[in-house]
């Protein structure tokens, strides 16, 4: 090249990798949780000054010292945990009944297409019902009782399911199913190497819409039935215009959809290792 | 043909897609008579979208046809027929020995003894060190090979092989293509082989079918008389070159503007 060459180039570089000092790269590793921590320590510490200093109300905004301390009052009674063994129950209960029962169903309706022809307008028409109108029915049916609160649970959890997971096996790899074809697998195996596999992540989408939905239903449930359970918890604290207690209550219930999200967020990763992006974290993190 | 005990044999072959949204019908394959005899090696040439695939797709079973009849040699022992298929169309969540393993596995082998029958042909096609690896973690190369590897576990007498070494470069398609005529020659196997490399068609083949643009149908079945077991060197040969030309000639009169669609 000669020297009063006018042609300039764009130069791209490789990624440095630089070896940092341990601290950094403790913090590199763990900068999501960090920063999601110290966020939510600022909120609170905020939180705190503010209502010390009167800008917000206590009364009605509480305040995290109010909050904690409702809560170590709270959980000295036996009635606190007799609320929350209910709660508990009910999304468990529903919960697993949901998916225990779409995950087949699904299966069945979107690979039998005269299966689907039989339970497509089913699906449609019931998804279609707003779900807390059908508490008022299902008190008539079973009472006010841990019984209509779950099957509340239950068909929130079962429609977010059942819908992505139909839509999963239909939209499965022709190709793959000609390989199995090809090599003669049984219907069996044609389900639990091809349709089933492919439908995981489907599945796994639904799951995470199920949580969701899942303790709105049980929210609303309770605050409807008015029996047990920690939606009534909160209702008691607001009868009494005790803030603090109510946000521990509200608390309690975030706690509740963060576990189960994790958890079904890891049960997801350990079943799609095989997809390049479930690993992506890992891979980067390491 | 010397031998005349065929392996496979089609006869008056047609091939019409229907498509559901505009009801019309698109004519795939015209005619296809073809007879391969027993642990012979045919290729098959032609245009795009002549309908070689959709071809060994009926013979495997995996479409009907709209007319026509195949008849494949039986086999006492299990399967006819194994494809290697076009697309790698590996199974994303298995590994590449468990990939590998799958036609004995739908077989009814037990999934120990199916893997071990399958690491001597993962080693076969070179991916040795690889076998726990899934496929997003090989090249495409790399999973086309553990797609042969798939056909060849299964051990069918009559193999279907689509275009196997398109995504291969040079040096590594030439390696396989003498692994293959040296399996093909040491298990006595029956092959029916798609490309769109003339030159590679020419040197693996006993016989080259050419066919026409779509709708498919042969436009000439060359007997490649070529000495056997064949040299690289053969490919400079004049002979070969000769064949060559000639498959070449009758391809470049198919490329005509294209018939239209729909037409039945
Ligand atoms: N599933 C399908 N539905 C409708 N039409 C199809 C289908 N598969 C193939 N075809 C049509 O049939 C014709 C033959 O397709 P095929 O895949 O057999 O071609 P091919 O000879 O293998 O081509 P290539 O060399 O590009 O792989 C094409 O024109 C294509 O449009
Ligand atoms: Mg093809």
């Amino acid at each position: 090249m000669s020297v009063e060459s006018a042609t300039t180039y764009r130069v791209i570089y490789p990624r440095v990798r630089r070896r940092r000092p341990p601290l950094v790269r403790w913090y590199r590793r763990n900068e999501r949780v960090v920063l999601g921590l110290g966020g939510l320590a600022a909120f609170v510490v905020l939180w705190q000054v503010l209502s010390g200093a009167g800008v917000v109300d206590p009364l009605f905004f509480g305040s995290p010292q109010g909050v904690f301390q409702a809560g170590v009052r709270e959980v000295q009674i036996p009635r606190f945990w007799n609320d929350v063994r209910y709660s508990l129950t009910e999304v468990t209960v529903g919960f697993l009944a949901s998916l225990v029962l779409a995950v087949p169903l699904g299966l069945a309706i979107g690979w039998y297409r005269r299966v689907s022809f039989a339970f497509d307008p089913w699906l449609n028409f019931l998804n279609a019902i707003p779900r807390p109108a059908l508490i008022p029915l299902v008190v008539l049916w079973v009472g006010l009782g841990i019984e209509m609160k779950t099957i509340i649970v239950f068909l929130g959890g079962f429609f977010s399911i059942i819908l992505p997971t139909v839509e999963g096996v239909r939209t499965v790899d022709q190709q793959l199913l000609d390989v199995a074809h090809s090599f003669r697998a049984s219907q069996r195996r044609l389900f639990t190497s091809v349709v089933i596999p492919a439908t995981v992540p489907f599945i796994a989408a639904g799951v995470r819409l199920a949580l969701g939905r899942l303790l709105i239903g049980v929210v609303v449930a309770e605050l409807y039935a008015q029996t047990e359970g920690i939606g009534v918890l909160i209702e008691r604290a607001a009868d009494v215009l005790d803030g603090n207690r109510m946000l521990f209550g509200v608390l309690l219930f975030t706690l509740m959809g963060v576990l189960t999200t994790e958890a079904a967020g890891r049960v997801e990763r350990h079943f799609q290792r095989w997809r390049p992006s479930a690993n992506l974290d890992l891979e980067e993190g390491t | 043909m010397a031998n005349t005990d065929l392996a496979l044999s089609a006869r008056g072959v047609r091939m019409e897609y229907r498509d559901r949204s505009s009801d019309t019908r698109l004519v795939a394959i015209e005619a296809m008579d073809l007879d391969v005899a027993d642990r012979e090696f045919v290729s098959l040439l032609g245009p795009s979208g002549c309908g070689k695939s959709t071809f060994l797709k009926i013979v495997n079973g995996l479409l009907k046809a709209t007319a026509g009849e195949i008849r494949l040699r039986r086999n006492g022992k299990g399967r006819e027929d194994a494809m290697v298929f076009q697309d790698a169309a590996l199974f994303p969540w298995y590994s590449v020995l468990d990939n590998v393993a799958y036609g004995l596995v739908c077989a009814g082998v037990k999934n120990d003894e199916a893997r071990k029958r399958a690491a001597p042909l993962v080693e076969l096609v070179g991916l040795q060190g690889f076998e726990a690896k899934y496929p997003y973690q090989l090249s495409g190369g790399m999973q086309q090979r553990a797609n042969l590897a798939r056909a060849l576990a299964v051990d069918a007498p009559i193999l279907l092989m689509d275009e196997p070494f398109a995504s291969l470069d040079a040096q590594t398609r030439e390696v396989m293509q003498a692994e293959l005529l040296r399996i093909w020659n040491a298990a006595q196997k029956t092959v029916v082989f798609v490309t769109h490399q003339i030159e590679e068609a020419v040197y693996l083949s006993d016989r080259v079918i050419v066919m026409s643009a779509r709708p498919g149908r042969i436009l000439a079945d060359i007997e490649i008389e070529l000495p056997r077991p064949r040299a690289l060197e053969l490919k400079r040969s004049a002979q070969f070159t000769a064949y060559a030309d000639q498959i070449w000639k009758l391809l470049a009169s198919q490329h005509a503007p294209a018939a239209p669609v729909g037409q039945a």
